[in-house]
């Protein structure tokens, strides 16, 4: 049972265990390559986690489902005496017995363990050398535990134990995996890439001109959208930061675009729009606004939270007749059709003054892998190229 | 059990979890990935791998336009066409056009071998994907020729990934997974005395303790490697330094790090700069 109560510590630490990786598991401890606790670990590990996020996760999982089995060290020598010496006993006894499961194996294991009192060899009972018994070293038992060699006993536990994977941990939900598949709709593919041979058309021009070689080329597809984002980054956006910065890498590193333009705003856009927040560079709207075409798409994040009159009144430093933060979106998107709104709060959130006027002017969605999905399905459905 | 199984080698040295791991994806005829940062090994450690099983190593280097058909076979269309024109060869055979990719010829391989399929996730989101069934089933099929290549022995299949792209779940769950750490000072003591034979222990010391403060500031894009290190010992060893001089000068910091923003960060919070010259 001690291998199914592990299997259980693991998945209530969050690992993603399936039936495939547990039988694998079984399978490297049927072909042999776990002797000891400290086996257990290092391959347990290799085989159940897929990533180093897992580690933390697994190391929590082992010390629980194993703190009884490490074996107390004034009975680990002796068990160790009862085992030195273990080449003349190789051959004859009864048959040895074998066993269906690992987990009665073990059980059995830790009862002899506790029965046993001196050294044994070549028997086919108790822990010793040679013979046919199930636990020992030396031993012809087709199931088995090893006991003894190299490493064993209390290691495995002590450096599970030391957590030294806590700081690769991480809980968040947005995958930038998944992020990156959900974006990956976004394309609007025409032939104005660079240019490369047709092949299909080189072998039928070829042909019509009876084996006389004529080159045909065609241009390589590319992906004509260009992308901007534009992220909030006031202060009710904090809490939000690692799923916007996410979101923000994630697209970063895709390189499918034609070209991807990052901007902030505090709130809502005004006057100006920032390169970068820390060292204050900044660019008026208009240049941006004057920019878009057809060709881009333009992705809010942001919670569009705020005290009504920073959406709803003019403001500005040069006079009355400025425009207000919703006049400044609405010119967004009258000139970018294909826009959408990323909102990291709930959706329970959303009713809110300044929240529902945004959410009239663009398509809303959750800042999740499904929102995000649902965005891309609608900055496809703005035929705008 | 016959298998012969993976020690280390004199000029690789693995620690043992990483030995654990891999031993587990040769018996159990699995991929291994091996993640980690750039610079601590995981590339070598395929060389290693075949040299201790002794086994020739078949290393196929993906980049960000290489596609999974690259790696089993590829069929010349081009230079069959120009053949037809000018007669060279036997056109009207196939098979003088198709080329195996590195896992097609670790599969026709006479003797087991090692595949090593270097970072990974250079490539395309998908081309783990694309993989799976061969790496499951060690062979794949041949439309041209109509023609299945099976492996006739399985190669051990050694996978790496800076983590540039999160690899998709499919292959994950398939693959034995290690993740290589950084190494600590002693092992990376062991590391650097096997470039560095004859470094003596004091300037050693004082370019770690610098070496290792740097790794901690935060928010450098790219923390200085294990080969930076080499590197910048090899240059602080020519300029013939002594360990005050690598203590309180800021020597050669642009061997450690390579963008403006790095080397900002990391001299600014020095608290009492002299600046070396």
């Amino acid at each position: 049972m001690i291998f199914l109560d592990f299997l259980f510590q693991l998945r209530d630490q969050g690992l993603p265990v399936g039936a495939g990786e547990w039988l694998t598991f079984l399978s490297a401890l049927r072909k042999g390559l776990i002797h000891d606790s400290e086996g257990i670990y290092r391959v347990g590990r290799s085989i159940l986690c897929r990533s180093e996020r897992d580690y933390d996760a697994f190391d929590l999982a082992f010390g629980q489902a194993f703190e009884g089995l490490v074996l107390p060290e004034e009975m680990r020598e002796q068990l160790m005496q009862w085992l030195s010496g273990a080449e003349a006993f190789a051959e004859g006894g009864p048959a040895p017995k074998e066993y269906s499961s690992i987990e009665e194996l073990i059980q059995d294991f830790l009862e002899r363990l506790r029965n046993q009192k001196e050294r044994h060899d070549g028997g086919n009972t108790w822990i010793g050398t040679g013979g046919t018994s199930a636990f020992g070293h030396g031993g012809r038992a087709p199931t088995g535990i090893r006991v003894g060699g190299p490493g064993g006993g209390g290691r495995a536990m002590r450096v599970a134990g030391e957590r030294r994977w806590q700081n690769y941990r991480s809980d968040v939900s947005l995958d930038i995996r998944q992020i990156q598949a959900a974006l990956r709709a976004l394309r609007s593919l025409t032939k104005e890439g660079p240019l490369e041979l047709d092949i299909d058309e080189t072998v039928a021009a070829t042909a019509r001109q009876a084996g006389d070689i004529e080159l045909v080329e065609t241009r390589a597809k590319q992906n004509q959208l260009r992308v901007v984002l534009l992220m909030d980054a006031g202060g009710s956006m904090a809490p939000h930061a690692e799923r916007v910065n996410r979101l923000f890498s994630a697209m970063k590193a895709m390189k499918t675009f034609k070209s991807l333009d990052v901007w902030y705003f505090h709130n809502c856009p005004y006057g100006h729009l920032f390169k970068d927040y820390q060292e204050y560079i900044r660019v008026p709207t208009q240049d941006v606004l004057a920019q878009l075409t057809l060709k881009h798409r333009l992705i809010f994040v942001g919670d569009a939270s705020m005290a009504p009159p920073e959406l709803f009144a003019a403001w500005g430093w040069s006079g009355s007749d400025v425009p207000s933060g919703l006049d400044w979106l609405r010119r967004f998107r009258t000139a970018c059709p294909g826009s959408i709104w990323l909102n990291p709060d709930p959706v329970r959130w959303w009713n809110h003054p300044t929240v529902s006027a945004i959410g009239q002017l663009f398509p809303m969605f959750e800042l999740t892998v499904e929102g995000l999905e649902q965005g891309v399905r609608a900055l496809r459905r703005a035929r705008t190229v | 059990m016959s298998m012969k199984h993976f020690s280390g080698t004199a000029s690789y040295i693995a620690d043992e979890e990483l030995l654990a791991s891999v031993n587990a994806a040769v018996v159990l005829q699995r991929p291994l990935l091996v993640k980690g940062e750039p610079g601590t090994g995981k590339t070598l450690l395929a060389h290693a791998v075949a040299e201790s099983l002794g086994r020739p190593l078949l290393a196929w280097h993906v980049k960000s336009t290489t596609k999974a058909v690259d790696g089993l076979y590829h069929y010349d269309v081009v230079q069959r066409l120009n053949d037809s024109r000018f007669g060279d060869n036997d056109i009207s055979d196939i098979r003088n056009y198709i080329r195996l990719g590195i896992l097609g010829q670790a599969f026709a391989a006479d003797e087991p071998t090692v595949v090593l399929i270097d970072e990974v996730d250079k490539a395309d989101l998908e081309f783990p994907n694309d993989l799976l069934r061969e790496l499951d089933e060690m062979a794949f099929h041949i439309p041209e020729l109509d023609e299945t290549v099976a492996a006739k022995h399985r190669p051990v299949v050694i996978i790496t990934s800076n983590a540039e792209k999160e690899l998709p779940d499919p292959f994950l769950r398939r693959c034995v997974f290690h993740y290589v750490g950084f190494p600590d000072r002693k092992r990376m003591t062991e590391i650097v005395q096997v470039h560095h034979p004859r470094l003596g222990n004091d300037i050693l010391d004082a370019a770690l303790d610098r070496f290792y403060a740097i790794r901690k500031t935060t928010g450098l894009r790219k923390p200085p490697s294990t080969s930076e290190l080499v590197d910048w010992l090899s240059v602080l060893i020519a300029a013939g330094l002594d360990p005050q001089q690598i203590r309180e000068g800021d020597p050669f910091m642009g061997v450690l790090l390579k963008q403006r923003g790095d080397l900002d960060a990391a001299l600014s919070r020095r608290v009492n700069p002299h600046k070396f010259v």
